[in-house]
């Protein structure tokens, strides 16, 4: 049977792992191979690389550090951040990531979706969407990684969400932002509306502060996968505890 | 399999020939990524990768004449996720022929049931078969998955198989050819263990 997958989510600048406000205050936490070996070891399904590296002046960002983790790292992982163009996707999966994850590219210009699954098939294409709970409804935000850029993208995360599974998205990251970083738990209710309409791996993001938290989403949002950073970069929560966990709640995951 | 055997890896033109190249680097085996037919031909194991779209990647070999030349191989040869599915007679994919040398058909997954299409993660092997390519991998072993489209299960060709809603085949062998649906070079330990039986089959049929 299909496991539920468990993806640490590191951020990356200048090839090191960096924690601290996105754009701001950045402490370097380590280095990046050996912080992704450690989660490999301890039971990572995935991880992610959400490179926050500045590139003001539009200028391609070194990118040495994939080829550098794809070398020793025998799970799949998906390269975020910076990936406006055909040719910045190239450069990362010819690096060796399994996939690339786009958002605020994606808004500015949606048919980027299509030439991505059309170059290199919808399996690689991800799809990340940062939803706000708002009087209107679940909103689409653009531009979350600076917050003086922070806004509205004029869309409905519904309609979104459908949009980009058209458009040929292989999978979705719905991070809801009201639950992020508050480690209160996944935004059930939001992942749970929005599952119905998602046909391809919907991955829960933003929330998660405890095994039991996981435990929820997969049961009652029945997401794909769930997403993490800080509960797992703090140390409060180790990955193999968590499996364990989850198989002593019955819900299938790789040892 | 002496350690001065070429293993080649045909450039299919997707994305994760670094990848597969990394995983033998791993194992301690230098391989060499190329669409160039006399080094395919003159090599002892041959690696089919393939992601993307099965059409875009048989134009190419067709484009590369590389059809008659992977159909002439006598020494092992490995297809991977749609290397494999190129393999068959023809996938659904766009309609799309294969290399007709494992027999059947490719078709779109329709798992219901509320599963997510495409197949993506980590899923383990059933029924499988005693064959080299398996050995020391049972039940237990994990493998990593992504794909919309899948092989049907054959009494003639099927190695083991994997459960996604129904069954399909996820490992395959013809005489000396070989598939995989999962992604051995992502797959930890138990891809490892693969890719390294892989390079201890016998040399030729």
């Amino acid at each position: 049977m299909l496991a539920r997958r468990i993806i640490p989510c590191l951020d990356v600048r200048d090839g090191q792992v960096v924690k601290g406000v996105r754009f701001r205050d950045h402490k370097i936490v380590g280095d990046i191979l050996d912080l992704a070996t450690r989660y490999r070891d301890d039971g990572a399904d995935e991880l992610v690389f959400y490179d926050i590296t500045a590139s003001p002046d539009g200028r391609t960002v070194d990118r040495g550090w994939i080829a550098r983790i794809a070398r020793v790292l025998d799970i799949p992982f998906c390269v975020a951040g910076g990936i406006r163009s055909v040719r910045d996707a190239e450069a990362v999966l010819n690096a060796g990531a399994e996939k690339i994850s786009i958002n605020s590219p994606a808004l500015d210009n949606p048919a980027l979706i299509e030439d991505l699954a059309r170059r290199f098939g919808s399996q690689c294409v991800v799809v990340g969407i940062d939803s706000d709970t708002t009087s209107d409804g679940y909103r689409v935000r653009q531009y979350t990684g600076d917050p003086s850029r922070t806004r509205d993208s004029g869309r409905a995360t519904l309609d979104w969400l459908i949009e980009v599974q058209d458009r040929g998205a292989g999978e979705i990251v719905l991070n809801c932002m009201t639950s992020d970083g508050v480690r209160a738990g996944y935004d059930l209710l939001q992942l749970k509306t929005l599952r119905t309409s998602c046909r391809v791996p919907l991955v829960a993001s933003g929330g998660a502060g405890s095994a039991r938290d996981f435990v929820d989403v997969f049961e009652q949002a029945l997401v794909d996968a769930a997403l993490a950073a800080s509960v797992f970069h703090s140390g409060s929560l180790r990955i193999s505890t968590l499996k364990r966990e989850l198989r002593a709640a019955a819900i299938e995951v790789r040892p | 399999m002496n350690s001065s055997a070429h293993v080649v890896v045909i450039d299919s033109g997707g994305a994760n020939l670094a990848s597969v190249g990394y995983a033998f680097d791993r194992l301690g085996v230098e391989t060499i990524v190329t669409e160039e037919a006399a080094l395919i031909r003159s090599a002892d194991r041959v690696v089919l990768p393939g992601v993307g779209n099965a059409s875009t990647i048989m134009a190419r070999l067709t484009q590369l004449g590389l059809i008659p030349v992977i159909g002439s191989l006598r020494c092992p040869v490995l297809g991977i996720c749609l290397g494999m599915q190129l393999l068959f007679d023809g996938s659904a994919e766009g309609d799309t022929p294969g290399l007709g040398l494992i027999s059947g058909q490719i078709t779109a997954m329709r798992p219901g049931h509320g599963l997510s299409v495409p197949h993506m993660g980590w899923n383990t092997l059933e029924a499988l078969v005693d064959d080299p390519l398996l050995h020391g991998l049972d039940q237990n072993d994990w493998f990593y998955f992504v794909h919309g489209y899948a092989a049907p299960l054959s009494h003639a060709n099927t190695v083991a198989s994997t459960r996604y809603g129904d069954d399909f085949s996820s490992v395959v062998r013809q005489r000396n050819f070989w598939g995989v649906q999962f992604h051995p070079e992502r797959s930890g330990r138990s891809g490892s263990r693969l890719l390294s039986n892989f390079l201890s089959l016998p040399s030729c049929d």
